[in-house]
Order: structure tokens, then sequence, then C-alpha cells
């Protein structure tokens, strides 16, 4: 069995799923226009660019977390 | 020269170059089941981006999410978002997956259920309903195709003879070689539509209106309803949305069709750090939405909104740019329509026929059936493309409700003990039981919710308490052994 991710990264990841999916009554608006787009739009867009920074955060915990583990003699899979 | 012909040479000599591509690709290496299938499990970060990233780019992304902003407006922002959010779920799924797949020889999605579970049946089964809903979605690029053809001949070439030429020539690379043409051909497919894409987005409103917010200002004063969700439905409200995201974007990497292309990676490591950056990609469909939200303004009215990408484009440029953009669409209908076909071959041969009718079966044979399957399964899709009149994207999310009940089984039998054969099956069986019901009964959206994600809460319930009582014996031993 793979081992569990850390929490960690699981925190980090789910903060885009937070923002672009649960939240949505939040943002679901035309106005005000951003960048040009409606307000639904330019958010969806952001956090497509802001989303990899939250990943990368994911990553290095989680290589961390891998590292640790494979000290302690747990190897994965 | 007539407008036809130019349009059209310019898609069939971008086409005539992929395919001479394609063979190149394929001209020097040995062509086993291993390469065929899984190009040797050598593939780097850039080669497995290309080619997971390719897979996305089809012609759902090109016509249907322009189809659907056209249509319905706010409704089609739940495709930004799943496609985002399904590479950040495909960082806790592809490297344990990669890790299970490389330690057990795994090739297709099937093998992963015959690994963990044990069962050559389960994993028949398995490989029977990938094939059922990657049937819908091959038919979805086949009438992309279609419409390209209709669009860039100026309704010269009818549909049906279009689509035989265009499938004529998919089959071909897929015979000849495998995975690894499809790489290739994906450089020039995704070059062609985010340049389509970007320039496109920006030109179209420019030309127009003036600009993108000058677009959305006018659209705001005359349409405003239509830039939230609901949209221009009735029934795709907030409720919609959430458990539309969930359903695809968990179910993203759970088309038979991924699997072979994750196990293409060197290391789980490539893929996830490719998981940390392939959101990017999705930046190039908000570009998408923006041709669909210009022509509601510009050419209303359209019976069928997957034409309004194409209808604006005819109407706006010379033939010689409708061409390339045909071709562009073309490609990203040919690609992913050559890797789910050979997908749901390999699916057939090796995982229901071989085990279960003809286990002495050699993997020579197994890569000739492979290649009848092809020709067998593009006929059908080719039959229902031609009798059939759904939306693109109706067609995606009814694969998607279809494959993405593998989930329970494949990702907590990836992180879970417990899990075992019967969990498994009884789960997925009544997650697809629950689909067929709402689907065939025209009751999605259920209650306001997706059907696939209904189906999908009953399928993990059933899962999670099954696997809590009962033995997970077997499952652990055949799971944790080498095969």
């Amino acid at each position: 069995m793979a081992n569990l991710p850390s929490l960690g990264a699981v925190c980090w990841a789910s903060v885009p799923f937070i923002a672009m999916c649960f939240t949505v009554p939040l943002w679901d608006r035309v106005y005000p226009l951003v960048c040009g787009m409606p307000f639904n739009m330019f958010w969806l867009v952001s956090w497509i660019l802001i989303t990899p920074l939250f990943m990368w955060q994911a990553y290095r915990i989680e290589t961390a977390h891998i590292k640790a583990q494979e000290k302690e003699g747990k190897p994965n899979g | 020269m007539a407008n036809s012909t130019i349009a059209l040479s310019v898609v069939f000599v971008i086409l005539a170059i992929s395919t001479f591509v394609a063979f190149w690709a394929g001209r020097k290496v040995k062509m086993d089941l291993e390469q065929w299938s899984v190009a040797g499990r050598g593939f780097g970060v850039l080669f497995v981006w290309l080619l997971m990233a390719g897979e996305i780019y089809t012609t759902f992304a090109f016509l249907g999410a322009s189809g659907w902003a056209y249509s319905r407006g706010g409704p089609a922002l739940y495709i930004i978002t799943y496609l985002t959010l399904a590479y950040a779920v495909s960082f806790f799924i592809l490297p344990q997956l990669w890790d299970f797949g490389k330690k057990h020889g795994i090739q297709t999605q099937s093998d992963f259920f015959q690994a963990r579970y044990g069962s050559k049946y389960l994993a028949a089964a398995v490989a029977l309903i990938g094939i059922i809903f990657i049937i819908p979605y091959l038919q979805l690029q086949l009438t992309g195709l279609g419409i390209i053809m209709e669009a860039t001949s100026y309704g010269g070439i009818d549909k049906a003879s279009a689509m035989f030429i265009a499938f004529g020539l998919v089959a071909a690379f897929v015979f000849t070689s495998g995975i690894r043409a499809i790489a290739w051909v994906g450089v020039i497919k995704d070059v062609l539509l985010l340049g389509a894409a970007v320039f496109l987005g920006i030109a179209l409103p420019y030309i127009y209106f003036g600009g993108i917010s000058e677009m959305f200002t006018q659209l705001a004063t005359v349409k405003f309803t239509h830039l939230t969700l609901p949209g221009s439905t009735t029934n795709m409200g907030y409720g919609w949305y959430v458990t539309t995201v969930i359903l695809t974007s968990l179910g993203f990497y759970m088309w038979p069709h991924q699997v072979p292309s994750a196990m293409t990676a060197k290391s789980g490591d490539t893929l996830r750090r490719n998981a940390c950056f392939m959101p990017l990609y999705s930046i190039s469909m908000p570009l998408i939405f923006f041709v669909g939200f210009t022509a509601l303004l510009v050419v209303p009215g359209l019976p069928n909104g997957d034409m309004a990408l194409l209808t604006l484009v005819r109407q706006t440029f010379p033939p010689w740019f409708l061409g390339l953009i045909g071709a562009a669409g073309a490609l990203t209908a040919m690609l992913p329509a050559a890797a789910l076909l050979q997908t749901s071959a390999m699916l057939f041969a090796k995982n229901f026929y071989r085990p279960v009718f003809s286990p002495e079966m050699s993997d020579d044979s197994l890569v000739k059936m492979s290649k009848v399957v092809v020709v067998i399964l593009t006929v059908i899709s080719l039959y229902l493309a031609l009798y059939s009149t759904v939306s693109l994207v109706a067609l995606l999310l009814l694969g998607y409700s279809g494959v993405t009940q593998f989930f329970p089984g494949i990702v907590l039998g990836l992180y879970w003990k417990r899990m075992n054969l019967v969990s498994t099956a009884v789960g997925i069986a009544v997650g697809e039981i629950i689909v067929a019901y709402l689907v065939l009964n025209k009751m999605d959206p259920f209650m306001g919710l997706n059907a696939g994600f209904v189906a999908l809460a009953a399928n993990f319930i059933v899962t999670v308490v099954l696997a809590s009582v009962t033995s997970p014996g077997t499952a652990e031993a055949k799971g944790s052994g080498s095969q």
C-alpha cells in the first residue's frame, strides 16, 4: 500500500478546491468587471495562476515527508 | 480557387505533415507490447507533459467549450475549474499509481484491478465498462471532426465522407506507431491549438468590439444572466456546479487512456512535479470562452452551439486562415481519438478477451487483435456520431459519470489495506447502475446535482461500508504479492 500523504500537502492542495469550487456563491457575479472580465471569470483565471504556487508548497512538504519516511524504513509502495 | 479548396488544402497539408511525423516517430523502435502501449516507461518530464496535456486538449476543449460559453454561458465555467483542480487531485493519485504500476508491470487501468484485487473477471468487467464510456468520448471527437470538415469545406463535403477520411488517418497512425506517434504529433497540435486560442480569444473581441472589456460590457448589458450560473439553463445552478466539478476533477484520471500515459513517465516524482505545473495549461480555456461569448453577440441564434467558433472564424477571416484553425481543430479531434482507440483496443484484447477466452494467446497476436478492435470501435463510434445530435459537452459528461465510478476502487485501493474484491466490485456495480438509470431516464441533473456525482456518492458509501465489514484477506495477499 502507498503511504498516506502528509497532512500539510493535503491542506495546501485543498485551498484551490475551496477557492474555485465550494465558494462559488461568493464570487459568481458579473460586476465588478476586472481586467475586462466578469468577476467570476477573473476569479477563476487568477486561481489558475495561483494554484501552481499552492501545489509547489504541497510538493515541497510531500517530498520532505517521503524522505523522512524512507529514513524510518517505510518504503513507499 | 474556391474558398473551400483553399481551406481544405491547408487542412490536409497539415494533417499530412502530422501523419508523416507519426510514421517517423515509430520508425526505428521495435513495436512490442510494452513499446506500443507505454513506450518502455522512458519518458521524462517534458514528454510526459506533452502527452498528458495533449490528451486534454481535445475537440471538446476547442469546439465544445466555446459552444457551451455560447449556448449555456455561466455553467461553462466549470470547465476552467475542473481542468485546474484535476491536476491537483492527480498529485495524490498518479505517483502512487506509478509506483504500484512499476512493481506489478501495469500497462492498462484494468491491469491495476487485476493486480490489486486478484480477479480476472473484475479486471475484464472494468475493461468493458471503460470501453463503453470511451465510446461517447470517441463519438465526441468524431462529431467535432464532422463539424470542422463541414465548416472548412463551406458545406461542400458531407459529414460522413469527411469523417471517414479523417478517421482512416487516425487508425493508420495508431496501427503503425502506438503511443510515441501520439506524443510527437501532440507537439504540432498543442502549438497550433495554443496559438489559435490566444489569437482568436484576443483578436475576435478586438475586431468586433474593440477589446475584451468592451465585449463583456456589451454582453453584460444585453444578456446579463448569461454570464453567471445557471446562465441560459434552468437547472445548472450552484449545486450542479459544485457536484460537476467534484465528479470531473476526481474522474479526470479515471479515464482508462490516462493510465498508460502516466505509465510512460520515468518516475513517480516526474508525475508529482507535473501535477504542480499542469494547472497552467488550462489558461487557454478562458480565451476559448471569449470566442464563444463574442460569437453570441455577433452570430446569435445558431441551432448548434458547437458550430459557434468556426462560424465566427469563417465569417471574419480569409479561407486559408479558416483552414489553419480547422487543421488545429482536426488534430485536437484525431489525436485524442487515437489515444482512446489504442487504449480501448488494448483493454479489449489484453484484459477482456485473452484472460477470459484464450489464455494462451501470445503478445504478438494480442497486438494484432487490438488492431482489429481499433477498426471495429471506429465503425461503432462513426455510426453513433452520424446519428446523434447530443452536444459535445453532454457527451463528455456522460463518459465522466461512467468512468469516475472507478475512483473508490482505484484510490482507496492504493491507500487502504481493507479494500477487497467484494467492496470494489459491488461499489462499481452500484455506481454504474445508478448512472445508467438516471441517464437513461433523462434525470440528469438529479435534484439539482450532477447524476454521476449522486452515483459516485452511493458507490463510495457502499464501498467503504463493505470494506469495513468484510475480510481484507485475499485482496491484501494478491495486492502486495509479486505478480
